[in-house]
């Protein structure tokens, strides 16, 4: 089943230019995919129309099998919801706890708030980070005000994870742990899309690249023959960077 | 619930910013109310004033006092007449006596005529009415003049009309002052927390969620701003009434009122704001 499908995808500012350009391709249930190309060549143009923050100047992208051309406002708000976001800058809320930074993600979705609660305590058990509730994200370091951010996108149990550049602003060390907590979500289930500028993070997995140019896909893994594809060449890591 | 708490929490999260926004709604309503209170007062003088309006109708010397008192029955039962009163040629200058100087020294009976004093129902004081009673009533025979004072009666409605035109065409004004500054406080707020709202809305809440605290927010500041307001202004009638003269201040319905219109000032005001921002975030 396609949770996220584009056809003749094409995305053009009034003064930007075009972004994006006949793209077109499909995330599956629980597949990972890497979004990969220079800077400008589209990658977050691509990720903010599955989000719905743009949306196409020609073609058509289906989330969830809503297309996003004629969702309502408040379709968009209801295809969020199973949607989790992460962002290079974490945009974590500075003057409120890891916990309550979760907790906000269901509380402005109407969850009722006994269930909050363990919900959080859940997530943050999964990242790996929980003792760190309590803390603010001035007392994080990068990587773990990442992995908040990703609880944050994990706590409303999403179909899909899109991470725009998450490890843009981490150590190397950090990026292994962070890049590892998504291939954990991933084979618990959950998609994941990811633009990175990271070529190692690519080299190191097998999982699909979707690669970009001006614009336009130009090369896509999946319609690649499998023996064609790059093997991982890096041992697997855990949470905090450190080799298995 | 979630709204009512956000919207307090505001003002925990930015009591300046909270502060001055109430307190520049309190001074647009304080200024309104100011208005308000020279609004009543003149509405106190002019009402004191209408309640004076009365026809009074001459009666001819030798009319008989059956054909008067026949008349009196009939003028009574006039749906616009409040009260009507025979004043004999005596009572007139005893009257006259007391209320004009000149009079003082004249003891000479029939030197005034006897007439029928008549007042008006509240409702019936226009100049239009007067001069329809008084008109009826001169259609008697025995009637040799009626007087009920035509200039002063027009220029008392005049003056109410441009009163009122004066009054509604400033409360508008001060109103659309007070949305202002509510709308540019709320924008304030709405753009302090740009990355609150950005992420509310990237994890799925709907704008109506988004809306609420906001709009709430507004209302609180409106209420809070018009309770300050109504303080202030009851402090400077007070003022006003132990230094210079005795005012009136507003009953507690037009108190009331006040407030609701500045919590309704502040509901209108930040959901224009707030939609209007939100669209552009």
């Amino acid at each position: 089943m396609s949770l996220v499908r584009f056809l003749n995808v094409a995305k053009e500012y009034q003064r930007g230019g075009v972004a994006l350009t006949h793209a077109s391709f499909q995330l599956h249930k629980g597949e990972f995919a890497f979004l990969t190309g220079p800077s400008g060549s589209g990658k977050s143009t691509i990720l903010k129309l599955i989000y719905m923050e743009e949306r196409p100047t020609a073609g058509d992208v289906w989330v969830s099998g809503v297309s996003t051309r004629d969702a309502s406002k408040k379709e968009v708000s209801m295809i969020r919801r199973h949607l989790g976001i992460v962002f290079q800058d974490f945009r974590l809320l500075e003057d409120r706890t890891a916990e309550a930074n979760i907790a906000f993600a269901l509380e402005v979705t109407g969850t009722p708030a006994d269930m909050i609660r363990p919900r959080v305590a859940r997530v943050l058990t999964q990242v790996g980070l929980a003792s760190k509730g309590t803390a603010y994200p001035r007392e994080l370091s990068g990587g773990e005000q990442q992995r908040i951010a990703i609880a944050r996108a994990l706590v409303n149990d999403p179909y899909v994870l899109i991470a725009d550049e998450p490890t843009g602003n981490l150590d190397e060390r950090a990026t292994r742990g962070v890049f590892q907590l998504l291939r954990d979500i991933n084979t618990a289930g959950t998609a994941v899309i990811m633009a990175t500028h990271n070529l190692e993070l690519i080299r190191r997995t097998d999982y699909r690249t979707i690669e970009l140019n001006h614009g336009r896909v130009v090369f896509d893994s999946a319609e690649t023959p499998p023996a064609e594809r790059p093997v991982p060449t890096v041992a697997p890591v855990d949470h905090d960077g450190n080799p298995i | 619930m979630m709204a009512l708490r956000e919207a307090f929490a505001s003002f925990r999260r930015a009591p300046l910013l909270s502060a001055l926004g109430v307190i520049t709604i309190a001074f647009s309503l304080f200024a309104f109310g100011l208005f308000g209170l020279v609004a009543v007062n003149i509405r106190d003088a002019l009402q004191s004033i209408e309640n004076r309006v009365e026809i009074r109708a001459f009666i001819a010397d030798g009319t008989p006092v059956e054909a008067s008192s026949a008349a009196m029955g009939d003028i009574q039962a006039f749906p616009e007449v409040l009260s009507v009163t025979y004043v004999s040629q005596d009572d007139a200058l005893i009257r006259a006596r007391k209320e004009l100087g000149e009079f003082s020294d004249v003891f000479e009976p029939g030197v005034l005529p006897a007439s029928l004093d008549i007042k008006l129902k509240p409702g019936n004081r226009d100049p239009a009415t007067v001069m329809a009673v008084a008109n009826r009533v001169k259609s008697y025979d025995f009637v040799d003049d009626v007087r009920y004072g035509e200039d002063w009666v027009a220029k008392l409605y005049r003056l109410r009309t441009i009163a009122t035109l004066v009054g509604t065409g400033l409360g508008l004004a001060f109103a659309a002052v007070a949305v202002i500054i509510i709308g540019a406080t709320i924008r304030i707020m709405v753009m302090a927390r740009a990355k609150e709202i950005a992420i509310m809305r990237l994890v799925g809440a709907t704008n109506g969620f988004i809306r609420m605290p906001f709009v709430l927010e507004g209302f609180i500041q409106g209420v809070m701003g018009g309770l300050l307001a109504l303080g202030l202004t009851w402090a400077t009638s007070t003022a006003i009434s132990h230094s210079f003269m005795r005012t009136a201040f507003f009953d507690p319905t037009l108190a009331t009122l006040g407030v609701v219109g500045g919590a309704l000032i502040g509901l209108f005001g930040s959901t224009f704001a707030v939609g209007r921002q939100l669209r552009r975030l």
